[in-house]
This record gives C-alpha cells, sequence and structure tokens, in this order.
C-alpha cells in the first residue's frame, strides 16, 4: 500500500477505501503517526483520539467486509474545532473554564460526521471562544502555521486550517464568526467555507455570536468541500435558526464552466491597508475567470466599509449573553475560596477567561445597556439590515462577488499582539458576509514570500453551488491547492 | 388630614401544562428526584439551543383572548440577563417590548361593585430552577423545575379609559380568584398556588388622593394562597399610611410576606434600577400569528365563568350566590348543568347540589368528576320527593347512600323501606302511643306549653323509624291533644 496516505485529499481516501486498496484503519493509522511527527511543531490539536479514530476505522472496515454501501467520507480522518461539542472527549473552546469539559452530547454536526463513517483524529485549536485572527488567544498555546512556522495560521480556526495544511488530517470543521474558516483556510492555503447562515445545524456548536456563527468544512480541494458540505448541511429540528430548504447534492456544482458568470468586483474589499501582491494575486485569478468566459465589473458597497464597526458591536453583545452560563455552578473551572456564591462568579470569570474574551464581554454588556442599547446595538442592527440589502442589490447584478479573503498574507506570532486593531482589520474582507448571512469560500490564489494568499468568492444566501462551481473552475486551472509546505 | 389612595399592581406567574418544557422535550411533572427531567438545553449545556413549544404558545394564546388582548400578529423572544445560580444560561429566555398578548381585561365584582380590570400584557418565559440551601453554608441547585413553561400576566396602572385598576386588597384577592377560574376553565394549568404553579406578586404603593403621580411602590412576594394575598395587600397598605403619616418614605424594594406573624418584611432594596440588558433573543425565529389560526384558538374556549353564571341565573332562575358557587369549577358547573337540564327544578336542584352534594364531596375529598353520582340520580330523587314516596329528610339519607354506593335512589328506598308512611290509621297508632307513654307532656301542652308540640312530632317520627309523612303527623296530633 502506497505510504504518505496522509497527503491525500478525502475523496482520495475514500476511492481507496472503498475499492479496499487502503483500509481504513491503514489510513486511520497513517494520520495518527502524521500527528505524532509534526503536530509538536504546529500546534493543531488541543486533544487528539487516537484510539477512537483506530477503533471507528475498524468498524468501517468491518461494514465494507459486510458489504455494507457506505457515503463518501466513511473511514476519511476529519479534525473537530474545540468549540463542537463531541461526547465523552474534551472539548474546551480552548479556554480554561473550559479545560476539563467533557460534554454528555454530540454536537448536530459530530452527529451527522458519525452517520458518514468519518473517523475523528481530534479536536483543534482555537482563539479562546472562537474570539481572534491567529489563535494567539488560545487559553492553552499558538498554532503555528505549516507554511512558516513563525506565523501564525490565522483564526479563530487556526488549528482545523493548520492541520488540513499540515496533514494532520483529510479535513476539518470550522466555525465562521466573523470569517473564522476563511481567514486561517487564507493563511494556510487551504480551502474554507462559511455556508449560508441556517444551511448547518448549529446544535452543539459552542456559541460566541448566535447570529453570525456558522459551522463549515476546512478541505485540501473544492471537491472535499462539496463532500463535506453534503454531510452537514440541512434542517435540524433542535436549531430554531437552521434553514428548512432542500439540501442540493452539492458534487453536481463540481463542474468546470464559467462562461457567462457576472463577476463584482466591490473596490472597499481592496481599501488601504491590503497588500498590493495580495490585490495583484486576486485580480490575476479574476483575469483567469474572465478568460474562461466570465465577465467582471468593478462597483461599490458603501455600507461595508461599516461592517467592521457594526461587527464589532453585534458579536460582543451576543457574546456577552452566551458566555454568561460559565460561572463554575455547573461545569468547567470553579475557582477555589470562594466566601459567596457572587464571589465564586467572579473569581471563576476572572481566572478562567483570556484578555480578549473579557474585552468582548466588557464591550458588549456596556452596548446593551440601558442608555447605550439605541445608540450601540439598534444602530448597528440597523446598518446591519443596510448592508444586507445592499448585498441584494448586488447579487441582483452579479452572480459572485469576488475580494482578497484577507488584506495580508500571514503574520509573524506576536506581530500584532500589540496592535489589536491592525488584528481586527484582518477580517475586514470577512466580516460582511457573516453580516450579511451569505455564503463565501476562500481558496488559494498565489503565494507571498512563500505565503498563501486567499481569493474570496461570495454568493448569494443559499447558493453555495455557484461558489463551488466558480471555485472548482478556478481550480481546475491552477495548481495552488496541490501545493504543500515543507515540514 | 391627607386621605391616601391606594395602586395595587398585580404581576401573575402561572406555570403552563404542557407536556414538555418550553424549550426542550422534557417533561413537566411536579416534584421528582432532582435534577431528573433535565437535559442539555435546560440545563443550558454550551452548545445548546432552544426550540419553542407550540402547544406552550396556542395554551398561552388562548389565555390571552380569553382575558380580552389583542394578539401580536409578530411577537419575538428576549432575552433578560442577571446572573442567579438556578438560571443555568444567566439569562431567562422572555419578552420585553413585544409580548404575544396585550391590553385586555378581568371582570370582577367586589364589594358590590363591577369592575374590568385592565390587563397591560400576557407573555411567555421560561422558569428557572429551585436552591435548596443546606446547614454548612452549602446550597444545591434542582434543574427539573427549569424551562417549564411560563406565562405573565401584568395588570396596567393606570388603567386606559373604560377599564378600571385594583383599589383594595379585596378587589385584589377578587381579581385574582376570578383569574385563577377563567385558568381553570381554559384547562392551561393546574393554579395551585401552594405548589407554585400559581404565584402572585403585587406591587404596592399609595398617594394622595387625586394625585397623578404614583407613590413609592413595594413588592410582596411569598404569597402562597387568597387569604394571604388579601392580608398581605392590606398590612402592606396600612404600614405604608403610617410610614407616610409619621413623616417618614416608602422604600422601594422587595418584601417578603410572613404568614405565621402576618407581616411583611424586607427582603432586599430594589432602589437601584436592575440592570437586564434585554436584547432579541438571536437563536430563535419571530413567530407569526395568522388570523385563521387565532380564529381556531378562539373556537376552541369554552363558556367562561362569568358567562356560565349568568346563564344560570337567566336560565335557571338561580340567585347570584348559587349561581357563583356552583360556577366555582368548570366540573361542578359541568354537573349542575347537566342535572338541571334533566329536571323541571333546576332551583331545587341547586339545593341539593350547592348543600348536600358539596358537603359529601368536601367530607369525603372526591373530586366533583370522580363522584358516582349521575344527573339520574339527583333528577329521580327529586321525583321520589315530589311524588311523596320519601319526605326530606329520608331523602338526604338515601342521597347520602346513593353518593356512596352509586345505587339509584328508588332501589335504596325499597331496599331499606324507607317509603314515606302516608296511610293515616298507621300514624294514628303511633300518636297514640306517644300520647299515652307520655302524660305529663301532655298535661303540660294542654296546660299551654305549646312548643311541646315539636317533642311529640319527633316522638312520632321515631315511632316510624323517619317515615311518616311529617304533614300527616302534625295534623292528627294537633286534633288529638287538642282533645
Amino acid at each position: 500500500m502506497a505510504d504518505r496516505l496522509y497527503e491525500l485529499t478525502a475523496h482520495e481516501l475514500s476511492d481507496l477505501i472503498k475499492s479496499k486498496q487502503a483500509s481504513a484503519v491503514e489510513v486511520a493509522q497513517s494520520f495518527v503517526d502524521r500527528i505524532d511527527a509534526v503536530d509538536e511543531r504546529v500546534k493543531s490539536y488541543v486533544t487528539t483520539t487516537p484510539e477512537l479514530a483506530i477503533e471507528q476505522a475498524k468498524a468501517v472496515d468491518d461494514a465494507i467486509a459486510h458489504g455494507e454501501e457506505l457515503g463518501p467520507l466513511a473511514g476519511v480522518p476529519g479534525a473537530i474545532k474545540d468549540n463542537m461539542n463531541t461526547r465523552g472527549v474534551l472539548t474546551t473552546c480552548s479556554s480554561k473554564i473550559l479545560y476539563n469539559y467533557k460534554p454528555i452530547y454530540n454536537a448536530a454536526v459530530v452527529d451527522r460526521l458519525a452517520t458518514e463513517r468519518v473517523v475523528t483524529v481530534g479536536k483543534t485549536n482555537l482563539d479562546e471562544f472562537a474570539m481572534g485572527s491567529s489563535t494567539e488567544n488560545s487559553g492553552f498555546f499558538v498554532t503555528h502555521n505549516p507554511w512558516n512556522l513563525d506565523k501564525v495560521p490565522g483564526g479563530s480556526s487556526g488549528g482545523s486550517a493548520a492541520a488540513v495544511a499540515a496533514d494532520e488530517c483529510a479535513f476539518a470543521l470550522g466555525s465562521d464568526t466573523g470569517g473564522s474558516i476563511r481567514q486561517p483556510a487564507s493563511f494556510c492555503g487551504v480551502v474554507g467555507m462559511k455556508p449560508t447562515y441556517g444551511r448547518v445545524s448549529r446544535y452543539g456548536l459552542i456559541a460566541f455570536a448566535s447570529s453570525l456563527d456558522q459551522i463549515g468544512p476546512l478541505t485540501k480541494d473544492v471537491t472535499d468541500c462539496a463532500l463535506v458540505m453534503n454531510a452537514i448541511s440541512g434542517k435540524d429540528p433542535c436549531d430554531a435558526t437552521s434553514l428548512d430548504v432542500p439540501v442540493p447534492d452539492f458534487t453536481k456544482s463540481l463542474v468546470d464552466n464559467v462562461k457567462g458568470l457576472k463577476i463584482g468586483v466591490p473596490k472597499e474589499f481592496f481599501a488601504q491597508g491590503t497588500d498590493p501582491d495580495v490585490e495583484k494575486a486576486v485580480r490575476e485569478a479574476i483575469e483567469l475567470l474572465t478568460s474562461l468566459g466570465a465577465e467582471y465589473k468593478d462597483t461599490s458597497m458603501r455600507s461595508a466599509g461599516y461592517g467592521l464597526p457594526v461587527y464589532y458591536i453585534i458579536a460582543p453583545a451576543e457574546c456577552s449573553s452566551n458566555l454568561a452560563r460559565f460561572d463554575g455552578v455547573r461545569y468547567g473551572l470553579r475557582s477555589k475560596d470562594s466566601s459567596d456564591v457572587i464571589s465564586m462568579f467572579n473569581k471563576t470569570r476572572e481566572e478562567g477567561f483570556g484578555a480578549e474574551v473579557k474585552q468582548r464581554i466588557m464591550i458588549g454588556t456596556y452596548a446593551l445597556s440601558a442608555g447605550y442599547y439605541d445608540a450601540y446595538y439598534l444602530k448597528a442592527q440597523k446598518v446591519r439590515t443596510l448592508l444586507r440589502g445592499e448585498f441584494e442589490k448586488a447579487f441582483e447584478e452579479f452572480d459572485v462577488l469576488i475580494t482578497p479573503t484577507s488584506p495580508t498574507v500571514a503574520f509573524g506570532i506576536g506581530e500584532l499582539a500589540d496592535d489589536p486593531f491592525a488584528m481586527k482589520l484582518a477580517d475586514v474582507c470577512t466580516i460582511p458576509v457573516n453580516l450579511a448571512g451569505i455564503p463565501a469560500i476562500s481558496l488559494p490564489c498565489g503565494y507571498k514570500n512563500g505565503l498563501p494568499i486567499g481569493l474570496q468568492i461570495m454568493a448569494k444566501g443559499l447558493d453555495e453551488e455557484t461558489l463551488l462551481r466558480v471555485a472548482y473552475t478556478f481550480e481546475q486551472h491552477t495548481d495552488y491547492h496541490k501545493n504543500k509546505p515543507k515540514l | 388630614m391627607v386621605e391616601y389612595e391606594p395602586v395595587i399592581g398585580m404581576e401573575v406567574h402561572v406555570e403552563l401544562q404542557t407536556q414538555s418544557k418550553m424549550f426542550c422535550g422534557c417533561k413537566v411533572e411536579f416534584g421528582g428526584e432532582p435534577n431528573t427531567r433535565c437535559c442539555p438545553v435546560c440545563l443550558g449545556l454550551p452548545g445548546s439551543l432552544p426550540v419553542v413549544n407550540k402547544r406552550a404558545i396556542e395554551l398561552m394564546t388562548k389565555t390571552a383572548l380569553a382575558l380580552n388582548c389583542s394578539i401580536a400578529s409578530q411577537s419575538i423572544f428576549h432575552r433578560k440577563n442577571y446572573y442567579y445560580p438556578d438560571l443555568p444560561k444567566n439569562y431567562q429566555i422572555s419578552q420585553y417590548d413585544n409580548p404575544l398578548g396585550s391590553n385586555g381585561y378581568v371582570e370582577i365584582s367586589a364589594g358590590g361593585r363591577h369592575k374590568k380590570i385592565a390587563i397591560r400584557r400576557v407573555h411567555m418565559e421560561e422558569d428557572a430552577g429551585k436552591l435548596l440551601h443546606q446547614e454548612g453554608n452549602k446550597s444545591h441547585v434542582d434543574y427539573n423545575r427549569s424551562g417549564v413553561p411560563l406565562m405573565e400576566i401584568v395588570t396596567m396602572n393606570p388603567p386606559p379609559p373604560g377599564l378600571d385598576q385594583i383599589e383594595s386588597a379585596e378587589e385584589a384577592r377578587e381579581y385574582l380568584q376570578r383569574l385563577r377560574q377563567i385558568l381553570l376553565y381554559l384547562g392551561v394549568s393546574d393554579v395551585k398556588m401552594e405548589e407554585g404553579s400559581m404565584r402572585c406578586e403585587p406591587n404596592i404603593s399609595i398617594k394622595p388622593k387625586g394625585q397623578v403621580e404614583f407613590g413609592t411602590k413595594t413588592e410582596i412576594k411569598n404569597l402562597n394562597s387568597f387569604r394571604a394575598v388579601y392580608m398581605g395587600v392590606e398590612y402592606e397598605l396600612k404600614r405604608q399610611e403610617k410610614v407616610l403619616r409619621a413623616g417618614g418614605r416608602v422604600v422601594q424594594e422587595t418584601r417578603r410576606w410572613d404568614d405565621s406573624r402576618s407581616v411583611t418584611a424586607s427582603m432586599r432594596s430594589k432602589e437601584v434600577e436592575q440592570e437586564y440588558r434585554y436584547f432579541p433573543e438571536p437563536d430563535l425565529v419571530p413567530m407569526i400569528f395568522n388570523d385563521e389560526w387565532i380564529d381556531e384558538l378562539h373556537s376552541t374556549i369554552p363558556e367562561l365563568p362569568l358567562e356560565k353564571i349568568n346563564r344560570f341565573i337567566e336560565s335557571y332562575s338561580l340567585p347570584q350566590a348559587d349561581a357563583e358557587v356552583l360556577a366555582d369549577t368548570p366540573e361542578l358547573a359541568d354537573f349542575y348543568d347537566n342535572c338541571a337540564k334533566c329536571s323541571k327544578d333546576p332551583k331545587a336542584v341547586a339545593n341539593w347540589v350547592t348543600g348536600e352534594f358539596l358537603r359529601l364531596i368536601n367530607a369525603t375529598g372526591t373530586p366533583v368528576d370522580a363522584t358516582k353520582l349521575t344527573p339520574e340520580h339527583i333528577c329521580s330523587l327529586l321525583d321520589l320527593i315530589d311524588k311523596g314516596t320519601i319526605n326530606r329528610n329520608i331523602a338526604k339519607t338515601v342521597f347520602e347512600e346513593m353518593f356512596n354506593s352509586g345505587k339509584l335512589p328508588a332501589d335504596i328506598v325499597k331496599e331499606k323501606s324507607l317509603e314515606q308512611v302516608t296511610d293515616t290509621g298507621a300514624i294514628e297508632a303511633a300518636v297514640d302511643k306517644v300520647i299515652a307513654a307520655h302524660s305529663a307532656e301532655v298535661d303540660r301542652f294542654r296546660a299551654g306549653e305549646e312548643k311541646l308540640i315539636g317533642f311529640f312530632v319527633g316522638q312520632v317520627m321515631r315511632e316510624s323509624k323517619g317515615k311518616a309523612n311529617p304533614g300527616v303527623v302534625n295534623k292528627l296530633l294537633k286534633s288529638k291533644l287538642a282533645g
């Protein structure tokens, strides 16, 4: 059997397993060994579950031996961001406040992957409670960019993106509140999709900002992205915000054809601070698509510029309430030596939360307080409505909008530690997508100094199919997805 | 001297009788081992999400309609944020500026005055768990109650034109009793104040008569019976007046009713307005109510207590007091209604139902809907009295017997030979026997001690084992004693 199974995509592995050229156990073992070999340097995982992976893989091999019909992800090793509940397996949100938390139930997506017989190899690192753009805010340790270990992998799904890029899993799930799948995908040179809000159940995803959070795949290519989307999409009766709409077979969108596609290029997404090399790579990508029959036009979206401030009201407001439950009463960290319940609350939260999380809770608490609610939260919601309307209008004219995923390539670990505002600018191109609830995908489109550049494609709500078709077409005519970091 | 007038607001929480909790599938049941009726949702575990219980919304909409409220065409949930260990998410899913029902009223009559008490809002929220304090500075939390659907009904002060407000302890109690009765009729809650499925927190202030501006209010908790509500409100009104008359000021606070000492005592100050940071619950989508659905619910509302009382008065010519007793619970009202329908004399039926029937129900603790009696029992008993087969006293014996055994009255009368004796010969013999046996009393009677007639009647009835026709006994005795 071929060595270096871990380098393969999910669909390649699936073919091998199904045709019995490789057993699921061999595949799982290959990834377990890979993690052993490189994770000391990359540090993608908070928790690895090698025994569980081998056990699950054995079950897949048994099923195949019994002639069972299995789906395309059966036996494929996947990783799960550590803010999604896994029954009996540590789920920490990379926060000290949940350092010992073992959930009693699975997130809906975890159950769906289990149904598909995915083999789970571990739980990936993130910025604490998904708040950040570099995984430097993890309460445990920083994840390193496999392309350059001195650089950040992006965030908050930095562990998931790095694990995919470093071949420590065939694919990973991430969550995206303001760019937390796409930006690390961009920094690590992998494919990342944030689906339409409501496309994938949030049940069991430990909430950061409920109205913005969405789970999505990080994969080695666009085909894998479609396969994972097929597995995790669809209405969940346990999530009132999940959409009751038919789920298409996303693999049907893997078509090399962009003839007549109308591309809009909104200038606000190339604002000051955009690295010229990033802009160049994105423009070249657009030209490639044009050469394949698409049409493009520069356009403008005025309210997109307000995305960042609007986001930094709404997301903290929701998080200040969502994170209130971490108080030491029922689970997780409980501070010792408290004289009464109020001091137990205070000390637990003081000790358990990191600086970034505290800052956002405070901003959110302030924004929701009487006397400030109208000026901040309500105003932000109004601008959000405007922004949503502007996207709707843009999609009357264009099939997709194309922008950089991030204005820059991966920055150095510690480089922006003293400049929180510059850090937040890393999400300027991705945040409007969450505010509008639309889907977007990031895929590699070039390099600067050996670091990947990400191309972001957005489409109207529920039109992931067009995203996949455009991304697939681009991928068919480029080789970026085939390149691997040297570890 | 300044005259004061009270302003009384009522905040009532009612646990809805649904199978499952408000936002999850856990069973709603009183009691149970601590923390056995919980799941990730009602425990507020990380990642769990609420889903609205449609049945709870139906019950609540039905209630709002019965309280004459208008129903919002669209309503949303808000988060009410505050930290408390019995609140697993440290926020409560509740409603804020967009409640499901608003602007209704409850009709009451107290102290001879008829009033329509204005309702400001009816809204839905989830209940919290319960703290169990142990000795040695230890506390436990039971989350069985967490997430139980809770309906909040709030009165409006001042009321809009055409409606009224509660102005006395008596009216407060009457309002609560009426409200409870409506909820019982609707079957939306078991409304047990002792078990906490109906909880009432009045807020009370007084102001110089005629003044528009309200005085400082206090809120009373721990009122677990109608009596407590009456006494608590009464006490608090007097206390506030005393404070003001002494030149003091009422402190804005929550006060706890102490039932054993019959006083209210300060629990916690509310001088600083609590900051709840309400904002729309992002985990839930807006609820849209269309007219069709509302009409359908409307059609399921049964005849309500007031309508029932009025119908009893009009159709059955009952006095107000009887009609009110009979309409107390839907079960009793239905029982009476069915009896009255089969009888020629609904008033007589009412006497038996409010009298013997309720006496036996209370004495035996039998629920009305579990009685062995049917309308047929009552009506044939009345027939037997009408026809003179049994007298009223014997009828009471028969009633108790049929209440206990479920046998038909005619069978009981036959079995126990309880037929009234109207045969003058048989009665005459008894009368003669009594007269012969009590010559001393006969002399006293004849000497003018006429009240002894009762003694003689009693003796004769005893002689006939109660079966003699009392009219005939009287007549015979009078003529014989006169002789």
